[in-house]
């Protein structure tokens, strides 16, 4: 039989516990922790941490009308949680059973209308009151301690030991020594982190193919369409009016850069028109098109005052004055809405005549590039 | 005053066995108790970071129920359900799923709301916790980690918040998706790279939607679960911070212990925060997407806010100047770029540094676990409240078209009065809350010297009133108090010096003996009085709550 029995590893030899855990075990045997009562052993445990109870208010006397108070007020609140939560229930099951259907009806002012408020004053009122019953309780019936705990400072033999070790075990690395390692650790770790950032690569994709930003589905010959795809004729518009208009292509009312208003201009709103260098017979007559598309953030500048011939943005209040090539008159756009030039087909239609000459919607980094 | 067992340390009862059951393969007594013994100190500020957990919790529950409805495509369908005006239009799947989950799921719009509620509650909860933090100095020594921490959580809710609330695609939630493409492009040099990574292509892709999806259930979530854990853990073992007050020192936490009686007040607390939430989710409509439509790249409404959240960021955008800025070579950098991008960025990075900043202006590099009142560090306060002033005029701002409709006022006017408002009020703010701190602080000190106004007028003999003083200690000849501001509240009214006995108990009939009521009373001074000889012999260390600002040797 092996001499070293107790070594880890060996063979043979009796399994036996190793000594007590120290600190209060060696303390405190069992027949002294079984001879002291309840109380006694809750404040031992807290004096182990660091834990000391100043003061006790031990709560309403057993029997005394305070604490019958007390009790009838928590189990009222938590009996009247238990009826609010089964009337939630009843109400969420039985709508549509033996009470009138949950589905809500636009023309509905009865129990559909009802359905979800009663389903949130009712389940709500369950959870407040078992929250409210919780609190009570605690103020109410509970005894309130008032309990100090010592608060310690990292400990100096934890710090030092602990770099003992991790010290230790970088030095018997060898890894200050062992350079050759060391730099092929380096350019692994490198080579590894590429390799696995590479597939997000894949998100990354060239923005400036095909210059998507500058251009637009509007083509030299493309109608102006209404939303539901009936194209317009001069006339058609009251002056003063503005419509928004489409490319007449497949899923031309759904593009996202294609939204056109057009405007058809007053008698003295024509007078005053004075629209951009080199764009003064984009329009045709009366009528001139702009871009939808704010020049701002993108959204669709939609409120035409025609009083002020103002286009207002309701995102962020830019205003575009139309008589002046829709420049922007006040608020944080930088630039005109671009015009579209129109004219009009054979058969009367509006027709653009080519796309947009530069690009529409919100400003970027290369804009001016394309 | 219950026996243990006669036979040393072997249980009885059946609980007792099991419990012994588990401990014997898990050893958790030693842990269970140090948990349950720990102590948290009592004051309703700390409690506004647990409202922000609870509605954590309110929102993975109700958020994991949406899922099981929730159709995250940009696919064009016809909607065919039940609500009757927008039947027979073309939309998106995923509008279709949050109209079906409205109108034909049996509580869906309850949970849908009741998700929003404790969306807006949870941000709304974050700021709150963050600027009591801020304005009691918490986020000093050794706690700069936990601040880091809280504020990566703050700008992950807003993120969360925001990826949320694009989700149902419809008219309000497209034009904020349409807005953030515009500031993704806005950014020099890689706007445009960097909206095509985002988005797969233009604006708006059939990906955004699936992405942002992905983001909100999965990606933002599991970082803010992790942050919150190492946040507690943290936050356990620096142990709370307290104010000053009777005993409280450095060195110790006086509060309750966590079981039962802190444990039974968060469980309530929870029970509190959900049911609110319940009854505004059922009660309070939010964010009605039935009523914006499908969204439609061509149409908008007027009053497009954002939650309440990014309202600032709306605002400044509204506000900022039209000032693209040209750059050779064609280049430019747009408007847009500042009032988002960079103020952000800008607020985000002065709040995550402030606690290093602070640390570098006062050269207090000590730690601190008693917090300060407001008032005791005016310069703080001041430039907090002057932040929160720039902070709530970019609010309005954000809704300058609703007050200017609402109220008739020009909608110019309304810009110009935040452009020039944002820059006068904050430092207005900061004066005035300078002040008051100051003002304040001397009122404290004078209580302390003179005493308490007792509201008690005497003649003197020679016929000058006087108002009688109730001195807070013991005086000098002239009547003069020698005590010295400890930084924690100095009663200002005689009841709150015991002027006023406590009411007696009983809504329509008294259930107390008055003289129960007095022996009561006595009981809970004794309290008190042992409390401040424990301090004083036991602990050895006399309190240096009096002098927060001085460095702990």
């Amino acid at each position: 039989m092996s001499t070293r029995e107790s070594a880890p590893g060996s063979t043979g030899g009796a399994d036996v516990p190793g000594p007590l855990h120290g600190g209060p075990d060696d303390d405190y045997s069992p027949e002294q922790l079984a001879a002291m009562s309840r109380e006694e052993l809750d404040l031992l445990g807290a004096r182990y941490d660091s834990v000391q109870v100043l003061h006790v208010d031990p709560g309403p006397e057993p029997g005394s009308a305070v604490e019958k108070q007390a009790v009838r007020q928590v189990a009222l609140t938590f009996a009247l949680a238990g009826v609010a939560a089964f009337a939630a229930f009843v109400v969420y099951v039985g709508s549509g059973w033996f009470l009138p259907d949950w589905q809500w009806n636009i023309t509905d002012t009865g129990w559909s209308a009802l359905f979800t408020p009663l389903i949130g004053a009712l389940g709500g009122l369950a959870l407040t009151l078992v929250g409210v019953g919780m609190v009570l309780y605690t103020k109410k019936l509970l005894p309130h301690e008032t309990a100090v705990q010592d608060k310690h400072d990292g400990s100096h033999f934890d710090r030092v030991t602990t770099g003992a070790t991790l010290v230790g075990g970088l030095h018997d690395s060898g890894l200050a020594r062992r350079k050759l390692i060391t730099r092929s650790l380096v350019f692994m770790g490198s080579g590894i982190g590429l390799m696995l950032l590479m597939p997000l690569g894949g998100l990354i994709r060239n923005p400036n193919t095909g210059d998507p930003l500058g251009t637009t589905s509007w083509a030299e010959g493309v109608r102006l369409v209404r939303d539901d795809g009936s194209p317009i004729r001069p006339g058609d518009q009251q002056p003063g009016s503005l419509e928004t208009v489409f490319p007449a292509v497949p899923g031309g009312n759904r593009q996202s850069d294609a939204a056109t208003m057009l405007i058809r201009l007053r008698p003295e709103q024509l007078s005053v028109d004075r629209p951009r260098t080199g764009q003064e017979d984009f329009g045709y007559g009366d009528y001139v098109a702009y871009s939808k598309i704010c020049t701002h953030a993108g959204c669709p500048v939609s409120l035409y005052e025609q009083e002020t011939s103002r286009i207002l943005c309701p995102c962020h209040q830019s205003q575009f004055d139309v008589t002046q090539g829709a420049r922007p008159v006040f608020g944080p756009a930088t630039r005109p809405l671009p015009q579209l030039p129109i004219t009009v087909d054979d058969e009367g239609f509006f027709v653009a005549r080519s796309d947009y000459i530069e690009a529409v919607g919100p400003t970027y980094w290369n804009r001016e590039r394309i | 005053m219950a026996r243990t067992a006669t036979a040393p340390g072997v249980p009885t009862t059946a609980l007792g066995k099991a419990a012994l059951e588990v401990d014997d393969r898990l050893i958790v007594a030693g842990p269970l108790r140090r948990t349950l013994n720990k102590v948290f100190p009592d004051h309703w500020s700390f409690l506004l970071g647990e409202i922000a957990l609870y509605a954590f919790v309110i929102l993975l529950l109700s958020g994991t129920y949406l899922t099981f409805f929730y159709d995250a495509s940009l696919r064009e369908v016809v909607y065919d359900g039940s609500y009757a005006p927008l039947r027979g239009l073309e939309m998106s799947a995923a509008y279709d799923s949050a109209l079906y989950l409205s109108f034909d799921v049996r509580g869906g719009l309850f949970v849908r709301q009741v998700h929003h509620w404790a969306a807006l509650l949870f941000v709304a909860a974050i700021v709150v916790h963050l600027l009591r933090i801020f304005f009691t100095g918490a986020f000093r020594r050794p706690r700069e980690t936990n601040w880091l921490i809280g504020v990566g959580l703050l700008l992950l809710a807003l993120g969360e918040g925001f990826t949320g609330y694009s989700l149902p695609d419809d008219l309000l939630s497209g034009t904020g998706l349409r807005i953030a493409s515009a500031i993704i492009l806005s950014i020099p040099v890689v706007g445009t790279w960097v909206h095509w990574a985002v988005f797969n292509g233009d604006y708006v892709g059939e990906f955004v939607i699936g992405r942002f999806y992905i983001a909100h259930v999965l990606i933002i979530p599991a970082i803010l679960l992790a942050l919150i854990a190492v946040h507690l853990l943290i936050l356990v073992k620096q142990k709370h911070t307290q104010f000053p007050g009777p005993g409280r020192t450095e060195h110790n936490v006086v509060g309750n212990r966590l079981f039962p009686a802190f444990a039974a007040k968060a469980g309530g607390l929870f029970f509190i925060v959900f049911g609110v939430v319940a009854a505004l989710g059922g009660l309070v409509q939010i964010n009605p997407v039935w009523l914006w439509g499908p969204y439609n790249p061509a149409q908008v409404s007027s009053a497009s806010q954002p939650d309440w959240y990014i309202m600032f960021l709306d605002g400044s955008t509204r506000l900022f100047p039209a000032w693209d800025i040209n750059l050779p070579g064609d280049y430019n950098i747009p408007a847009l770029f500042w009032p988002t991008v960079v103020i952000a960025g800008l607020i985000f990075t002065v709040l995550a540094l402030y606690p290093m900043i602070e640390r570098k202006l006062t050269r207090d590099t000590a730690s601190h676990h008693l917090l300060q009142r407001p008032r005791d560090v005016p310069v703080r306060t001041s430039l907090g409240v002057m932040a929160l002033t720039f902070y709530i005029v970019l609010m309005l701002s954000g809704a300058n078209d609703v007050i200017a409709e609402r109220f008739d006022i020009s909608l110019n006017a309304m810009t110009w009065a935040g452009r020039i408002g944002v820059l006068i009020l904050p430092p207005i703010a900061y004066v005035l809350s300078y002040r008051i701190c100051l003002g304040l602080q001397k009122h404290d000190r004078e209580v302390l010297e003179h005493g308490l106004e007792t509201g008690v007028i005497r003649r003197l003999p020679h016929g000058e009133f006087i108002e009688v003083h109730q001195p807070l200690g013991p005086v000098d000849e002239h009547g003069h108090s020698q005590l010295a501001y400890g930084g924690a509240p100095v009663p200002k009214r005689m009841n709150q010096v015991g002027g006023a006995r406590r009411a007696i108990r009983g809504f329509f009939t008294p259930i107390e003996e008055p003289a129960q009521v007095e022996l009561e009373q006595r009981r809970d001074e004794q309290g008190l009085a042992a409390a401040e000889s424990r301090e004083l012999t036991t602990s050895g260390r006399p309190s240096d709550g009096g002098r927060p600002q001085e460095p702990r040797d």
